[in-house]
């Protein structure tokens, strides 16, 4: 990239922050109190309850939206680079499988207690990948790359079984309900007390890979090509896996299943940036945030009720999808 | 004390897991500034002596040594810094353009977190003008001909500043032109002073390349030496099994058969 088009993408970087914050504040201001729409940003300091919802449920459902957003995203652009896979969501290596199967197995064990259900999935999620990890050890063909896939689809189906069973098995007027809600994600239930320990987390995962945004480059070519350019890539693609990972186990198991978000910001980042990790890995982070802040406002804003946040993503998701893979390249 | 040649392999042997051993004592010298070629037919393990001076594959038993030093006792950048390669084919999923994808040759000049800066693009900018193709410079690496995929492999371990460069068949499915570029670009490289070492299935290319010859042979015997002393019809004959008569004109070998 020349000098002049780098300054372009460095300013590009900045206006997308700016107007990442811009939507947060509109987003914070929308809601279904005291009528649907907007509100008055003077009622929340002459109407107590206004300002308890704003305070209260919006700033941090609002936050760990964009925060969840940039989870999956920032993930699924790095496991994209690193897996040479344009193709790989953040979760395939078990991580969402293992984390709803967790979820569900804590719905039929505690009721709907949720610290019950969000430590069960962190807890399997993590034992998703680190199945995956040792199936993959265990194959005997292949490069890493290779067996990793296959043995995270292992895994995942393995899981996804498990959860057919429970589901089976559920008492089909009251926890069968509660475990389709949980598949479908969504942040209804979020409040700071969630926030406080999913942001750490994610939050170091998402610096580490951020960090290693123009390293995590030389993991697209082939093996002895980044071990002659100086590197140990089994080590290096070690450390992004599970910092990646770590950070979506966190957020997943807040928000349940939250599909195609993680698959499909990536290429638009790509797209917009070029294949550089340099750029479309922030870029990743911020077109996801929005990504996830406009799933989650649709998802409470649009009806009375609440719309299942993976059914917006999902939709959202596959309608870009189509609008990407259809049109040429914005860089051409 | 004797000035240490580039790269020196001491009885050196290799096996695949289980197999018989694919590489057995093998013991060879590439001299400083000169430029190797390792000839023999498809299968006799030529990749896997270039993958064991890379440091890629490890010997079962014997010794290698970089310029002097024990290749696996250096840290992973200074071995990035003193020897590239060049592979046989690099799969591309990602639409790099080829200014970004050359730059990756700047790793192991930067610190584990740092990007290329305004000197690593002009080091890059250089090699791709050496290369030729630097009129490319922001086209997507995915839309390059054969030929200018391979310039810009060798702009890539150009970049990276190397003195020994490792070459996998550079020459392979090149029409006469790139060939007659890479040729004119390795034999620059040399006249700097500079190292090269190449596999290569085809004696023509191996003589119009290289000073000195690493010949395998199908049993797994392999003896090293010049060009002039081992480019004969008699070591050709036995390394691929039909008859092959050498002449030499102007200096330069050919072959005929």
């Amino acid at each position: 990239m020349s000098t002049l088009t780098r300054h372009r993408t460095g300013l590009l970087l900045t206006l997308l922050s700016a107007a990442l914050v811009a939507a947060a504040v509109v987003a914070l201001l929308l809601g279904r109190y005291p009528k649907p729409g907007f509100t008055n940003p003077l009622a929340l300091f002459s109407d107590p309850l206004a300002g308890q919802i704003f305070f209260r449920l919006r700033l941090p459902r609002v936050l760990l939206s964009i925060l969840l957003g940039m989870t999956l995203a920032t993930s699924g652009a790095v496991f994209q680079l690193i897996f040479s896979n344009p193709l790989v969501e953040p979760g395939f290596l078990g991580v969402t499988q293992g984390a709803a199967f967790g979820a569900v197995l804590a719905i039929l064990l505690f009721g709907g207690s949720l610290p019950a259900i969000q430590l069960s999935a962190a807890l399997c999620g993590l034992a998703g990948l680190g199945l995956a990890y040792l199936l993959a050890r265990r194959i005997r063909f292949g490069g890493w790359i290779l067996r990793l896939i296959l043995s995270g689809l292992a895994v995942s189906a393995l899981f996804t079984a498990g959860i057919g069973i429970f589901k089976y098995a559920a008492d089909p007027l009251t926890q069968l309900p509660e475990i389709t809600f949980w598949l479908l994600g969504g942040l209804s239930h979020i409040s700071w007390g969630e926030l406080l320990w999913v942001f750490p987390v994610a939050s170091i995962g998402l610096a580490l890979l951020v960090m290693f945004r123009w390293r995590v480059n030389l993991f697209t070519l082939s093996d002895e090509t980044a071990f002659a350019l100086g590197t140990s890539p089994e080590r290096v693609r070690l450390v992004l896996i599970l910092a990646a990972t770590l950070a979506v186990a966190a957020v997943i198991s807040v928000s349940g299943i939250v599909l195609w978000l993680g698959l499909i910001v990536p290429h638009l980042s790509r797209r917009i940036f070029g294949a550089d990790g340099r750029y479309s890995v922030p870029g990743s982070l911020l077109i996801g945030g929005g990504f996830g802040l406009l799933c989650d406002t649709l998802a409470r804003m649009l009806l009375p009720g609440e719309i299942p946040l993976g059914i917006l993503s999902s939709l959202l998701g596959a309608i870009l999808f189509a609008v990407i893979l259809t049109r040429r390249g914005f860089r051409q | 004390m004797k000035d240490p040649a580039a790269l020196t392999f001491s009885k050196v042997s290799f096996t695949h897991g289980g197999d018989a051993p694919r590489i057995r004592n093998c013991s060879f010298e590439v001299p400083k500034g000169s430029i190797t070629a390792i000839l023999g037919p498809n299968g006799a393990g030529k990749t896997t002596l270039l993958h064991l001076a890379l440091g890629w594959l490890h010997p079962a038993t014997g010794r290698i040594s970089l310029f002097g030093t024990d290749l696996h006792a250096l840290t992973p950048r200074l071995r990035g810094k003193t020897q590239s390669l060049l592979p046989q084919k690099e799969p591309t999923g990602f639409e790099y353009t080829v200014l970004e994808y050359v730059l990756l040759g700047r790793a192991p000049h930067l610190k584990p977190l740092a990007a290329p800066g305004e000197r690593d693009i002009r080091i890059a900018t250089n090699a791709l003008s050496q290369t030729t193709i630097l009129p490319l410079e922001y086209q997507s690496i995915s839309r390059l001909s054969g030929g200018e995929t391979q310039l810009l492999l060798l702009a890539r371990s150009l970049t990276q500043e190397p003195k020994l460069l490792l070459l996998d068949e550079p020459m392979n499915h090149l029409d006469l032109k790139h060939r007659k570029e890479i040729l004119e670009l390795l034999l620059d490289w040399r006249a700097e002073g500079k190292t090269a070492l190449l596999t290569t299935h085809d004696p023509e290319t191996a003589a119009l390349l290289a000073d000195r010859l690493i010949l395998i042979f199908p049993g797994g015997g392999m003896i090293s030496g010049t060009l002039a002393e081992l480019f004969t019809g008699e070591h050709l004959s036995e390394l691929y099994g039909l008859p092959i008569r050498t002449f030499a004109q102007d200096g330069r070998f050919f072959v005929d058969y």
